[in-house]
């Protein structure tokens, strides 16, 4: 057993994992755009009554070097496509994806040649928010769950996502 | 009393340098946590309360984050420069903040003013020869991100600057004219004591001059200082984050902590010159006192910028011009010729 499977070195990683973890699910900065009419249900829960503020995530960033969530909210057209890729690709990691509303999730009502049919065809989502639109509580509980799913990561292994090229 | 040893000395400026530096550092940070707790309550919401009490921990998070996001570098960027550029901001700001005298310079240990950085001569020249030079991280930064959101916000950004430069530095020439001096610590001293009795003599209080030169100078600052409403340099709707746009991680939080520094410089440069500096009641009894109604007075200005970002809209390019050229630049100059008529005929009258 080297010295990086001591115990002592071990516990003094996990508590720094669990540090760098406590930062990173309270200061979770989204970033700044909305594709559909879920983006309103979006800025509602950011606005006075659901107050996504509390959690520390009212900092819409408008650059994607700033920010660490991506809510997908709304369709994504085969033309925006690309560009949404390129904006995540943008994005320093560690980033987070929420898609948020059935269309995002999976073309929602939209089954048609012009819509991609979930937004997972082209970039890694982390939690899934269903609705057509969701409420603001619903997506407030998909952000919780964000947050939960952020505790469990392992930022000294962090597995790279699967990604194929846009 | 013999003279001290040049060791103690040095240490003891050491140490102040340090204090001041870890003390700015915390402001900035609780500032972050305060500007965000404090326009929720404007918008009727409640704010960051989940990261410890209050969510007093909200910048530590935010730190740790910062500090953990992945290293960036964007394609085609002037490496040196893209680097240097959040150090020039951040170093200008703090070095700014370090001629403002935050206490009476009669308390002394071992001969060094304990609550002055350093006093030049020129403290005034120097405050304002900096914050030009702070300029420079703006324009490197945006001209060597390589991209055009941040060439177009730097650009914006300098062009700002500079022209309220000249309305912010006519106001402050007109105290200068009054006090006779550009020693910061001076200058507050004159305004100690009072008149009639009761009366704070205060610049803001001399009339008509004062609370021109007082308004010219606040609305100078926050366009200098980049806050709303004239924070046109990262208006998002246009230009995403401006400058910054393509910085991320710890360099962001410089240039941040440079803008959140800088309010500070800004709001007690405003004290010292027009409000008094730590002028206020029982100071001479208890000079200690000073430092508290010093950092109550600039509260109260992180305050107002902070109500007003919440209030007002951003202003339009051309309305940011023609409010500096056409409005603050003749009113600065109206009111710099008004103080002079008034120093000289004070002078003639036999007035100290």
């Amino acid at each position: 057993m080297g010295i990086m499977g001591s115990p002592v070195v071990t516990t003094t990683v996990e508590q720094f994992e669990r540090l760098i973890n406590w930062a990173r699910r309270n200061s979770v900065w989204p970033f700044q755009f909305g594709l559909a009419c879920c983006a309103i249900e979006m800025m509602a829960t950011a606005a006075a009554r659901f107050d996504l503020a509390r959690f520390g995530a009212e900092m819409m960033r408008a650059s994607p070097r700033q920010s660490d969530l991506m809510i997908v909210a709304g369709r994504v057209s085969q033309k925006m496509a690309p560009v949404l890729r390129h904006l995540y690709d943008q994005m320093l990691e560690p980033k987070w994806v929420i898609a948020m509303g059935d269309c995002s999730s999976c073309g929602g009502v939209y089954n048609n040649y012009a819509l991609v049919q979930g937004v997972d065809k082209i970039v890694p989502v982390d939690v899934y928010v269903a609705g057509c639109p969701p409420t603001p509580d619903g997506l407030l509980y998909g952000f919780l769950k964000l947050q939960e799913k952020i505790a469990r990561e392992r930022p000294f292994s962090r597995p790279k996502k699967e990604l194929k090229p846009a | 009393m013999e003279t001290p040893p040049l060791w103690a000395v040095l240490v003891l400026h050491a140490l102040k340098g340090l204090v001041i530096l870890v003390a700015l550092l915390t402001a900035f940070a609780y500032m972050t946590w305060l500007e965000r707790r404090l326009v929720s309550r404007f918008q009727v919401r409640i704010g960051p309360n989940r990261v410890g009490p209050f969510g007093l921990l909200q910048p530590a998070a935010d730190g740790i984050k910062l500090f953990f996001k992945e290293d960036f570098m964007p394609a085609g960027a002037d490496r040196v420069l893209y680097l240097l550029a959040p150090a020039i901001s951040m170093i200008t700001a703090f070095v700014a903040f370090s001629v403002v005298p935050f206490g009476p310079p009669d308390i002394k240990l071992f001969g060094v003013p304990l609550f002055q950085m350093a006093n030049p001569n020129a403290g005034i020249l120097f405050i304002l020869a900096v914050s030009s030079i702070g300029v420079y991280g703006i324009i490197l930064g945006g001209w060597a991100s390589n991209s055009k959101y941040p060439l177009l916000g730097a650009l914006r950004s300098s062009a700002q600057l500079i022209s309220y430069e000249l309305g912010v530095g006519l106001a402050i020439v007109s105290v200068i004219l009054w006090a006779g001096t550009l020693e910061l610590p001076k200058i507050v001293e004159q305004q100690t004591g009072t008149w009639f009795g009761f009366f704070p003599r205060w610049n803001i209080f001399i009339l008509p001059v004062g609370p021109v030169a007082f308004l010219l100078l606040l609305l100078g600052a926050t366009a200098e200082i980049n806050r709303a409403p004239f924070d046109l340099p990262e208006a998002e709707h246009e230009l995403t984050a401006g400058y910054q746009t393509e910085y991320g991680g710890m360099r962001f939080a410089a240039f941040y902590a440079a803008e959140y520094v800088n309010m500070i410089t800004a709001s007690a440069l405003s004290v010292a010159l027009f409000l008094g500096g730590w002028d206020g009641p029982f100071v001479e009894q208890v000079p200690l006192l000073g430092v508290l109604w010093f950092l109550v007075k600039v509260f109260a200005f992180v305050f107002f910028f902070i109500w007003v970002r919440a209030t007002l809209p951003r202003v339009r390019y051309d309305q940011l011009m023609d409010l500096g050229w056409k409005l603050l630049l003749p009113l600065a100059l109206l009111n710099l010729a008004v103080t002079s008529v008034m120093v000289l005929l004070w002078r003639e009258l036999g007035g100290g």
